[in-house]
């Protein structure tokens, strides 16, 4: 047991290790590919080189982003084979079919296009050149579009069906996979924080720029696209995060009861800013949209509750005891297929029944149910605050340009340097929320991470790690020193 | 046909010469190969072969069920 938690722990923080490391490098690319695709258009619109050149130089950062970025998330498929074999087996062409898709799109689209942008000015027409430069940044995200619907597939199963014979589940609507409110909302909220990204990226440059008095126009002018798309995003991502709250009370409650460190829930729930501060009723309104809505708390989603409205709510105790009747079943049919077609129609009937706790079955105790509270409840934080951080950032940056002082502004724009780290940090802190809080599932309800693993060798898992976290750094370090290499090298004036 | 083969003369060239004209692209590429030799040479072979390599679908539905009731 104790071998068995060592190797789900190291294989849990490969996995995490390798998905922080790749989402250092996506959010940048869907960013920049914004921006730069805009400036472009100004270009083509106003006809002016000015915005050619700039379009250029930022092209130039996201090649390199990209150069260094690209591929990092085939390591994640890797390691499904390797070391979560169990779970790539049972969730069947579900999570295939995604991945399958985005590696198509990515290929081409991204192959195909990113060839042009780079080569093709002055060679092919400027309409095409444009069109190129769009579909370059289309193309990543709609790669990113096919990944997050695989992942909200995990935090909320819909569209399958388990079959027990072969132990996979099978896709019964691809439209309800693809399409579900989870998967959408993730896109929306994960992308348009790549939007944020990339707009506090150009605005910490340019700021840069400022700070040492080089290329002035270009910084500024740069400030202005970014300071748009900086607020336009952050709206979004404040829109679709209070979205994605309702999805996660309804679909994965255990997760904002831990984000919330919310104990014993009930009606006017109260909000805790940190410990200590709380406003009463807003987390009602914000899981719900009603002051009065009812949140139920870890002891209540642990032990069960009951509705307002009378209805009574399973809690994790009665769930395990329907599990281990579901794995009873899913063993019955197993032992009858192909020698009782009888039996094994009936265990069939029974699982089916009990299927959407099949999970709970390999749960050994209740408290195993509750992620860790403390991580899931600072990440929250630590995201929402550098959100609103970098709102009122871009804020300021926006009004102080208007007023014409932005440049002569020191400690805002080495606010606006330091916004770049703190994108980053907002971004990882979402994911960890995200992925932190729904465990102990693998998929949601339907089968945890200890028998989602494949029983290798910690050893070996352990070795990779630490490979892997030499592999990343050395990319890491690759990425910020040529960044920063093209950054102070750059000369508007002399392109 | 013979539109065809100039059409893909044309692209080849575009990509030759934009991989000729490169200047900071060629350390990138370098990267990017580089990258993709040790994820797919060193890693796959080496330490990321699929677990349930070399069984067909019966015995890895057969494997897989077996784990899940334990």
């Amino acid at each position: 047991m104790e071998l068995l938690s060592i190797l789900v722990d190291w294989s849990r923080a490969q996995f995490a290790l390798t998905a922080c490391y790749h989402w250092l490098f996506v959010p940048l690319t869907l960013g920049l590919a914004l921006i730069m695709a805009i400036m472009e258009t100004l270009y083509y619109v106003k006809k002016d080189e000015f915005w050619k050149r700039t379009a250029q130089f930022w092209m130039k950062l996201f090649g390199i982003n990209f150069a260094i970025g690209v591929a990092t998330g085939l390591i994640l498929e890797f390691e499904f084979g390797t070391n979560w074999s169990n779970y790539s087996w049972f969730v069947g062409d579900i999570f295939g079919a995604p991945l399958a898709i985005e590696g198509i799109v990515a290929f081409f689209m991204e192959a195909t296009f990113i060839a042009v942008m780079f080569f093709g000015w002055n060679k092919v027409s400027k309409c095409f050149h444009l069109a190129s430069t769009w579909l370059t940044g289309i193309g990543a995200t709609l790669s990113a579009w096919w990944i997050l619907v695989a992942n909200a597939w995990m935090q909320h199963p819909v569209g399958m069906e388990f079959n027990p014979l072969t132990v996979r589940n099978e896709m019964v609507s691809f439209v309800e996979v693809a399409l579900s409110p989870t998967a959408v909302v993730k896109f929306f909220h994960t992308v348009s924080s790549g939007w944020m990204t990339g707009a506090f990226f150009v605005l910490g440059v340019s700021c840069w720029f400022l700070l040492k008095k080089r290329n002035k126009e270009m910084a500024l002018r740069s400030i202005r696209v970014a300071t748009w798309v900086g607020i336009i995003s952050s709206v979004v991502v404040m829109t679709t995060g209070d979205q994605s709250g309702v999805d996660i009370a309804k679909n994965q409650p255990m997760k904002l009861a831990a984000a919330e460190g919310l104990q014993n829930g009930g009606q006017r729930a109260h909000f805790s800013i940190v410990p200590g501060v709380e406003v009463p009723g807003v987390l009602s309104v914000l899981a719900t949209h009603d002051i009065d809505g009812y949140v139920p708390g870890i002891n209540d989603l642990i032990n069960g509750y009951t509705l307002p409205d009378g209805t009574k709510q399973l809690g994790g105790k009665e769930k395990m005891v329907l599990g281990k009747q579901a794995l009873a079943d899913f063993q019955a049919y197993r032992a009858a297929v192909g020698k009782d077609s009888v039996a094994a129609a009936a265990a069939e009937q029974r699982l089916k029944a009990n299927m959407p706790y099949f999970g709970y079955g390999h749960i050994q105790n209740a408290e195993d149910l509750v992620p860790p509270v403390g991580i899931v409840f600072w990440s929250f934080r630590l995201m929402v605050g550098l959100g609103g951080f970098l709102l009122l950032i871009v804020l300021l940056i926006a009004w102080y340009d208007r007023k014409g002082k932005l440049a002569d502004t020191r400690w805002l724009l080495k606010a606006g340097l330091w916004s770049i780290p703190c994108v980053y940090i907002a971004g990882q802190a979402g994911w960890t929320v995200a992925e932190v809080g729904r465990q102990p599932w693998i998929i949601q309800d339907m089968l945890p991470i200890n028998a989602g693993i494949s029983n290798l060798q910690s050893s070996s898992v352990i070795i990779t790690f630490f490979l892997f976290a030499a592999i990343f750094t050395v990319l890491l370090i690759a990425e910020v020193s040529i960044l920063t290499k093209a950054i102070k090298n750059h000369n508007s004036e002399a392109l | 046909m013979e539109q065809n083969t100039n059409i893909f003369k044309r692209i080849g060239r575009f990509y030759i010469e934009g991989f000729r004209n490169m200047t900071w692209g060629r350390t990138l590429w370098l990267i990017i190969f580089l990258k993709l030799f040790v994820f797919f040479v060193v890693l796959r072979i080496f330490f990321f072969q699929p677990y349930y390599k070399g069984l067909n679908d019966k015995e890895k539905a057969e494997m897989v069920g077996r784990k899940l009731m334990k």
